[in-house]
């Protein structure tokens, strides 16, 4: 019987199952950060356990590390608390961490994939949602809570229901300036932030495959916006160049069975989806979101909608009103006229080395416009290592942007990098929620290209804009 | 954890679709490292507005969440699940879940029961008319009753279980801790190990 690949890398890991449980599924690796891991270990203590698998487990600080001063004691002291507590439980139960300060250290989803310990076929856990972002190796990759996080520190395996599966696929090839963000921008405003609930997304098709890994990473990361439990891509040949030679990936005779295996982890003919979506990929311009969540996007040479008239779902009409309440938007304004007071460049979604060339291919020669402050967040000490081995930072910093050290930052304002209440920003991250990047912020989500031409005109804008 | 078997108690009717976990609880509330005590941070945003429905005197004390569809979206805390339930919510009904969040809920005893949207519209209006009417909850009949009405409810039967046997998930797996060592010797060689960390 064919099978879909979602359903081969389930099957491969099923430990045990048995009729009206869930299955019994092993976990190839588990991703720990500061902020979801403490009442795990916590747990584990208080029932006198161990961690089952250290080496199938590795930690890094991101959600709350500051992207300043990073060699002086974290200035807040719940913050620090934090840190402290991964750092002591790591030492505790011997679990490998990259602190800050360390080359590794940075956003848990861009450290796996860039010591090449993502791989295809493997399943990938971490509590945070954006687990998602390893599912562009053809990995099942998925957040879990805190609970689970205790469940797979003390057995490495995790009870599951099954996932349905949802083909989407994306044909033809993007334009010019459209990038992955745009992609997964139009996805989620296709299907809405529900319409993946209880799948895994299978995203296929020319301009998937056209893709690098980064921008694979990009769409498998926004899964969650949809709702969706992952998101994966077949593994093939740029997946296989992505990994070899990196630090842990396999190497000699391990590397010819690994990439045999890989191989295989292909959707077959004839399998059959739970669901199928087709975006047409030669359509696609540059998106932004309008609205409160990631479904609540439009094309850049749109305008606001009206809820009155532009939502035929009742729901819809008031989640809209209520968004441009928030956002202080008036409906038919044009999206290109709205202007930002700040520009996030960064996040698991858009924080890789390739996302920062693409921005400062944009800005270089350019000054950030007067009135926007720029926030540079590399997704990791590595990426922000390479990237001044590049010169990278010495292009945003010439346009006047602040060049920071790694970590989630401004994506969810958990450290000092938040906006100012009715401050607007125009982010690279991926969620646009009430107050997610500070207390009565407003985001406007968009790709690493549309935040520089933003950040130069000082008004939602892409790189097309500049020329004219 | 706690058997949950049926509850009683007053409900509030939250018209809101889309709550996020980021609504449930804001990520300031996230810094803690205590499992409990979390409050304070349930609904922070919208509880700082006196006219928020949960600061109105005659909810107080309400037990029982009834919420608009696509509840618990977004982020994967956990600390949504214990916000709710350190102010005093045991179940939360609405027509439609986020999955993370449903299964957290699971782990932490709070039932999240699905209800059809026109039976949770009624619920609403009943209870914005009668805010302390008595709601009583039956997991085993998988019944919402309230003033002489019934409504049924959907929860899987693994769930319902687990939750009418109070069953923490680590013992239920730890029962098959052979299975998992003998699945641990079929592993293929090549699969990468975070021990001893490499050369990058």
């Amino acid at each position: 019987m064919p099978h879909t690949l979602a359903e081969k890398v389930w099957a491969d890991h099923v430990v045990r199952s048995a009729d009206g449980e869930p299955d019994l599924l092993y976990i190839d690796l588990h991703l720990l950060h500061e902020v979801t891991s403490p009442q795990a270990f916590d747990g584990l203590r208080q029932a006198g356990r161990t961690v089952r698998r250290p080496d199938l487990t590795i930690a890094t600080e991101d959600h709350n590390t500051p992207t300043l001063d990073i060699d002086k004691p974290i200035a807040d002291p719940v913050s620090r608390l934090q840190i402290d507590t991964l750092r002591k439980n790591c030492a505790d139960f011997g679990v490998r961490i990259h602190p800050l300060g360390d080359a590794q250290q940075g956003i848990v989803h861009v450290v796996g994939p860039q010591l090449g310990l993502t791989q295809p076929g493997m399943t990938v856990v971490c509590g945070d949602s954006h687990t998602s972002t390893h599912g562009a190796f053809g990995a099942l990759a998925f957040g879990i809570g805190t609970s689970e996080v205790e469940h797979v520190l003390a057995t490495q395996t995790l009870p599951l229901k099954p996932f349905k599966t949802m083909a989407v696929t994306v044909t033809g090839e993007l334009g010019e300036g459209v990038t992955a963000k745009d992609v997964v921008l139009a996805v989620i405003a296709k299907i809405g932030t529900g319409g993946g609930q209880g799948y895994v997304l299978e995203y296929r098709g020319e301009a998937i495959e056209r893709l690098s890994m980064e921008g694979r990473m990009t769409v498998c990361n926004m899964s969650i916006e949809a709702g969706a439990r992952a998101g994966m891509i077949a593994p093939d040949e740029t997946t296989f160049a992505y990994l070899k030679g990196r630090a842990h990936a396999p190497s000699g005779a391990d590397w010819d069975a690994a990439v045999a295996y890989w191989k295989t982890l292909r959707t077959d003919d004839g399998a059959a989806f739970d669901a199928e979506v087709v975006i047409d990929g030669d359509a696609l311009t540059p998106y932004v979101t309008w609205g409160t969540n990631p479904g609540q996007g439009l094309p850049l040479s749109a305008s606001v909608p009206d809820p009155e008239t532009d939502f035929a779902d009742e729901g819809d009409k008031v989640s809209a009103r209520k968004a441009l309440e928030y956002m202080g938007l008036e409906a038919g304004t044009p999206l290109r006229e709205i202007k930002v007071d700040t520009v996030f460049l960064g996040s698991c979604t858009n924080g890789r080395l390739e996302d920062l060339r693409a921005a400062a291919a944009v800005i270089k020669g350019h000054k950030v416009a007067d009135g926007v402050r720029m926030l540079v967040v590399p997704g990791s000490a590595r990426v922000r290592l390479e990237a001044e081995a590049e010169g990278l930072h010495e292009v945003f910093l010439e346009a006047g942007a602040e060049w920071r050290f790694a970590g989630c930052s401004m994506c969810l304002g958990m450290n000092p990098d938040q906006l100012a209440p009715g401050e607007r920003s125009a982010s690279t991250s991926n969620r646009n929620f009430e107050g997610r990047q500070g207390k009565g912020g407003r985001t406007h989500l968009v790709s690493p290209l549309v935040a520089a031409a933003t950040a130069i005109r000082g008004t939602l804008s892409s790189p097309s804009d500049l020329a004219a | 954890m706690e058997k949950f078997t049926t509850h009683t108690g007053r409900a509030l009717p939250l018209r809101r679709s889309n709550v996020d976990t980021d609504q449930i609880i804001p990520a300031v509330y996230l810094k803690r490292i205590t499992r409990t005590g979390f409050e304070d941070g349930l609904f922070a945003a919208w509880r700082a507005d006196p006219e928020f429905i949960l600061n109105q005197e005659q909810y107080e004390g309400v037990s029982i969440l009834v919420a608009g569809p696509d509840f618990g979206t977004g982020s994967s805390r956990e600390h949504a699940v214990w916000a709710l339930k350190d102010y005093g919510f045991k179940v939360v009904l609405s027509a439609r879940f986020a999955d993370i969040f449903r299964g957290n809920s699971a782990k932490d005893g709070l039932l999240t029961a699905v209800l059809k949207q026109d039976d949770i519209e009624l619920l609403w209006k009943l209870l914005e008319n009668k805010p302390d009417a008595e709601v009583t909850v039956d997991l085993e009949a998988r019944e919402v009753r309230v003033e002489g009405h019934v409504f049924t409810f959907e929860v899987d039967d693994y769930t319902r279980w687990r939750l009418l046997e109070g069953l923490d998930d680590i013992s239920l797996t730890l029962r098959h801790a052979e299975v998992i060592d003998e699945f641990e010797t079929k592993r293929p060689g090549f699969k990468p190990k975070t021990l001893p960390a490499a050369a990058a």
